[in-house]
């Protein structure tokens, strides 16, 4: 406990980088935090300064997507030192403990920087028939996320599955999976959705809380700003398209071709936050819609259950997969205009009567 | 040629009559340019995205029908405190005895077309005023998913008052889907309200059809 933590630059300079890798390091840091260039002091500071973040990465109901996009962020040296280097002291995916050796480092850690460490949480834990369906060691993952959480600084929630259950939570959810923020409360919860996030933002928000030391500014629903206050379609190249009116209608069109909007066969761009319009994919080559698929909005809530993916309105409950509310929304409306034939109809032959005997007694009036 | 039976009463005052015109306005072009958002002509065209802007121009014209449209629902709203008996919040909401026992008049009247005596009310009947506080609630639901929608592209106000229902309903794709469905109900309510206004004049005689342009309706008088 009184040992002395190296700093970010003691540890780098151990590991033979040069002050001008170091530099340059913190620039790219500043750059994903979207600092402008005079913030590049501050990080530099901090990295000078402040001892390294101890970090717990947990693994439960997931495919490890979150991890692989993360370790392929366009700048190695970002994922090579926050992984690798300086941080983790537990992640069951890259660790090279096993066993007890690994379970004895999450408990040093845990015990020894109480109230310190970043606890990052990769998948959902699943709460039926008291959790069985995710152990670890021996241990549920409801029991470890909640022994782990109750000594955390913060926790950030990796992807889809830690912020909104993804895929193991779509109906009819045989696990029970909930997001992390659903089984602990009490603490910040960082929520970094999509399926996998891009590895700049997840770095991004990992530099931020080493920097400022504390958590980004987040929304409504706990995600940062910084990365998931607009919806891919405001920063789509495609965005000119959709306000001209021309849509791709199939897969194989001309207008396809085109390079059109995607609205039309099913593009979630519309409806779902994150920044993949702007940072994109793999070094920054590419992302689905410019690739010519629609988005299918993976960092949205129960994305699994709003489809199909290339409708735009989803199925309706309860009336099959082929129906959406718009048919039967004419369904009904047609049932609504047949009702009222048929009323319009009796009304005549009951009311026929009635109505004569009015203008009869008029016309009497009329005549007297 | 007097009709010393039947008497003319003012039932709908100016603001009341100006309030349904401009709602019918305001929710026409809603239905038709939200229905054209959420499944755009198919256009096949080789120009360029530069050289048009006709689904732009739709989304304004929902918009700015939106705002008319919640503006002039919150004037409804106040009215229904200063207006006339007729214009009335409390025939929105059935508290009282004669009020129900109305509603089932209406529905005998309506659905089994029995004849009951002449109709108690001379304004909204018990059900029809039930009915419009269900479609005050559709309103208030689809302004609020409407602005709450909105606020993601608006740096106005208004719309940012309803940006806490997003996170509600689990995101905007869920906001709009409900958004959309709740179209459907203001569509066949169209033609429910239409078709009994014409049902209702044709067996009363009241003129409930022209009372909604002059604001005067005729009724039986007692005697």
């Amino acid at each position: 406990m009184n040992e002395k933590q190296p700093t970010y630059w003691e540890v780098m300079r151990e590991r033979g980088y040069s002050r001008r890798d170091f530099i340059r390091f913190c620039s790219w840091l500043a750059a994903f935090i979207g600092l402008e260039s005079t913030g590049i002091t501050k990080v530099v500071k901090a990295m000078e300064t402040k001892p390294r973040l101890p970090v717990v990465w947990f693994h439960f109901q997931e495919c490890t997507c979150c991890s692989e996009s993360f370790i392929r962020t366009s700048h190695p040296i970002v994922a090579d030192i926050i992984l690798d280097k300086i941080s983790l002291d537990y992640t069951e995916t890259l660790q090279a403990a096993a066993g007890f050796q690994a379970e004895e480092a999450l408990h040093n850690t845990m015990k020894k920087y109480k109230g310190e460490y970043v606890m990052l949480v990769e998948g959902s834990v699943p709460t039926n028939d008291d959790g069985v369906y995710c152990c670890i060691g021996g241990r549920t993952a409801l029991d470890i996320v909640k022994e782990a959480a109750e000594g955390a600084k913060a926790i950030i929630a990796w992807g889809s599955c830690a912020s909104n259950g993804c895929i193991q939570s779509s109906k009819p959810n045989p696990t029970g999976a909930k997001p992390v923020h659903k089984v602990i409360s009490g603490k910040p919860i960082i929520k970094v959705p999509g399926c996998p996030p891009i590895g700049e933002v997840m770095a991004g928000v990992i530099v931020h809380i080493l920097t400022f030391d504390r958590i980004p500014q987040l929304d409504g629903l706990g995600r940062p700003k910084a990365f998931y206050s607009r919806r891919v379609h405001d920063t789509c190249y495609r965005r000119p398209n959709y306000d001209a009116g021309l849509f791709v209608e199939t897969f194989d069109d001309e207008n396809a071709k085109r390079g059109y909007c995607l609205y039309k066969i099913g593009c979630r761009g519309p409806v779902t936050y994150n920044a993949c319009g702007v940072t994109r994919w793999n070094n920054g080559v590419s992302y689905p819609i410019q690739s010519g698929h629609p988005c299918i909005g993976c960092s949205e809530e129960s994305f699994w259950d709003n489809g199909p993916f290339y409708q735009h309105l989803a199925s309706f409950p309860g009336f099959g997969i082929e129906s959406t509310a718009d048919k039967i929304g004419f369904a009904l409306g047609a049932v609504t205009v047949a009702g009222i034939a048929a009323h319009a109809i009796t009304t005549n032959i009951r009311k026929r009567k009635l109505i004569q005997n009015q203008i009869n007694e008029n016309n009497q009036k009329g005549g007297e | 040629m007097k009709d010393e039976k039947i008497k003319r009463i003012y039932v709908w005052q100016l603001p009341v009559r100006f309030y349904h015109w401009l709602n019918f306005l305001a929710i026409i072009t809603l239905i038709i340019t939200g229905y054209l958002i959420g499944s755009p002509l198919a256009i096949q065209s080789s120009s360029e995205a530069s050289f048009s802007y006709w689904f732009g121009t739709i989304r304004f014209l929902h918009f700015s029908a939106a705002f008319v449209f919640f503006f002039n629902f919150l004037f409804r709203i106040y009215w229904g405190f200063v207006g006339n008996k007729y214009a009335d919040w409390r025939n929105f909401i059935p508290t009282r005895k004669e009020q129900f026992k109305e509603i089932l008049d209406v529905l005998k009247v309506d659905i089994l077309q029995v004849k009951v005596k002449p109709l108690r009310s001379i304004g909204h009947n018990a059900l029809a005023g039930l009915t419009y506080f269900l479609t005050f609630l559709a309103f208030l639901f689809q302004s609020v998913t409407g602005f709450g929608m909105y606020s993601a592209m608006s740096d106005s106000f208004l719309p940012k008052l309803f940006a806490w229902i997003v996170p509600l309903m689990g995101g905007d794709f869920a906001v709009r889907q409900w958004h959309h469905i709740m179209m459907w109900f203001f569509i066949i309510f169209a033609i429910v309200h239409v078709y009994l206004v014409f049902y209702h004049d044709y067996v009363e005689g009241r003129g409930v059809t022209s009372s909604m342009v002059g604001g005067w309706k005729f009724i039986e008088k007692e005697d």
